[in-house]
């Protein structure tokens, strides 16, 4: 492993993820993963890395980090305001650091998380097929944790394809992170909202609560109540909205619950995702019903994106 | 003549709702039923082998497949669920059985007994009783839903819900039992608890328990 970069300052919580370990959910273990899978993958793409790569997932507050060798890198996701040696740095495009080079970020401008991509993609422990961190399982990742003053971050490999600095993803083809309209499909257990409830649900604000994590966020808004007997459990995903007696909506993140027997009320359509990922407390949103076939078309206009970044 | 009456239980009518645009939910029943989970357990394994599909998980009375959308819709999807659920389920082979010794001295014990109107003995004797089929293996990490309880131990969940409970606890809930294999929140009923771990996140899969596999409980002393 060739270390490229020092930790000095880790962020708030910067961990180590990549697509995560969808087998592991018949065990109960969360999927986990990139919260926001196509800033992931573009920044991953940006630097020449397969999009399976794992990235540094920087949540909030970005690290402070030093070259130790000359590298490629890419910081796609949240606008934390990332700055090389004090000088501002473009997001979504591909930039040298060279040995002895200092990354940090300053202030929050757009979304909750960034990514930052290695060409060469990061070394770091695998669990159960998957260099994603679990903290609960302190597992995968950087030693099952989050960065700490101090830590050195390796590459997997040498770079395989030539390094180019200055690719580059315009800004259209982003997801459109300061719209939160999130796409939903209506769940199986919509029919037991109240009369009302489902204009609400697809109708009202609400607000990412205090109590958002990689789990999930439980949304501040209009109670929803449902009627009917408990369920019993089933298999969840994430995206998924569900709705506890209390009647306070929780959607569902990439370190989700694997099982549960809450009401389904809605599911975000896989386009809606990322946006959903760069929300943090106090972000306003709502639930747009939206069709398969409108699903379709956000996929292929995602993966017509990053398409050009191959 | 008459036909010669089927003796097989009739397929169970499968109910399918999208869950987004990436997985869907097929519903086998909504009943806590062997014979139903075991048909939920059968058609996961089946789904699993199709190259559409990249998971399937069974719940107590239902999958949740998480599928391609480049390569099937979920109408597409719903209508083979609906032909692997009608075929036979292949013989359901009896899971392994796990033996868990339990000290019966949970914090919980004694409020449990009172509002049954057991003695604590006798709620130990109901618990230890039965062989408890694994239902289902999720939630956290290496949890095992465990049924059926018997009837005369069914309790609602706690109105306030624990935000620690220590691993090992063993726990009842409505016509459930679970062991808790993290420290974790909870809501369920502690009675006892166990030294078996249940996570195991050095191993492949990482949890003692699998879908279909049969656990009995016995007391030790402490």
């Amino acid at each position: 492993m060739t270390v490229v970069l020092r930790v000095i300052e880790p962020g708030l919580f910067t961990t180590v993820q990549d697509l995560g370990r969808p087998n592991a959910i018949t065990a109960g273990v969360p999927p986990g993963g990139a919260m926001d899978r196509f800033a992931h993958r573009a920044a991953n793409l940006l630097v020449g890395n397969a999009e399976t790569d794992a990235t540094l997932e920087c949540t909030l507050t970005g690290p402070h980090l030093l070259a130790k060798n000359s590298c490629l890198i890419a910081i796609a996701g949240a606008d934390l305001e990332p700055r090389v040696n004090g000088q501002a740095v473009p997001m979504w495009t591909g930039i040298f650091l060279s040995s002895g080079d200092r990354l940090a970020f300053g202030a929050r401008r757009l979304g909750g998380r960034a990514y930052i991509a290695v060409a060469g993609g990061i070394e770091a422990d695998r669990w159960l097929g998957s260099a994603s961190t679990n903290l609960m399982a302190g597992r995968g990742g950087l030693r099952g944790r989050n960065l700490k003053a101090g830590d050195e971050v390796g590459v997997a490999r040498e770079a395989t394809r030539p390094s180019v600095a200055g690719r580059h993803l315009p800004e259209r083809l982003r997801p459109p992170y300061s719209d939160h309209a999130l796409f939903a499909i209506a769940g199986p257990h919509v029919k037991r909202l109240e009369p009302d409830g489902r204009n609400q649900l697809f109708g009202a604000a609400f607000k990412v609560s205090r109590e958002a994590d990689r789990m999930g966020y439980r949304l501040d808004g209009p109670k929803l109540a449902t009627s009917g007997d408990e369920l019993l459990s089933f298999g969840l995903t994430a995206g998924v909205v569900q709705v506890p007696r209390g009647g306070q909506p929780i959607l569902l993140m990439a370190d989700h619950q694997t099982a549960g027997g809450y009401p389904v009320v809605a599911v975000l359509v896989s386009g809606s995702m990322p946006v959903a990922a760069q929300l943090v407390p106090g972000d306003e949103l709502h639930f747009v019903e939206t069709t398969l076939d409108r699903a379709r078309q956000m996929r292929t206009s995602m993966r017509t994106a990053l398409d050009t970044l191959r | 003549m008459p036909p010669p009456r089927s003796t097989k239980r009739p397929a169970p009518r499968v109910r399918i709702h999208p869950l987004g645009d990436t997985a869907l939910l097929a519903e086998l029943g909504t009943r806590l039923d062997t014979a139903l989970n075991t048909r939920a357990i059968a058609l996961a394994t089946a789904l699993k082998k199709r190259r559409d599909v990249r998971q399937a998980v069974a719940g107590y009375a239902g999958v949740t497949v998480h599928f391609d959308p480049d390569q099937t819709t979920p109408d597409a999807l719903g209508a083979a669920i609906k032909r692997l659920a009608a075929k036979r389920p292949p013989m359901a082979e009896p899971g392994r059985l796990h033996r868990i010794p339990v000290v019966y001295e949970g914090p919980d014990l004694a409020e449990v007994a009172t509002r049954l109107k057991l003695s604590p003995e006798k709620v130990i004797e109901l618990h230890s009783r039965p062989i408890y089929r694994v239902f289902l293996v999720g939630f956290v990490p290496g949890w095992a839903y465990l049924g059926p309880l018997p009837e005369e131990l069914e309790l609602p969940r706690r109105h306030v819900p624990r935000t620690l409970v220590p691993a090992g606890s063993v726990a009842i809930a409505g016509r459930q039992s679970g062991i808790y294999p993290l420290p974790s929140p909870g809501g369920w009923h502690l009675i006892g608890r166990t030294s078996v771990k249940l996570f195991l996140p050095d191993r492949d899969p990482p949890c003692l328990f699998r879908a279909g596999d049969r656990v009995k409980f016995f007391a030790i002393p402490r």
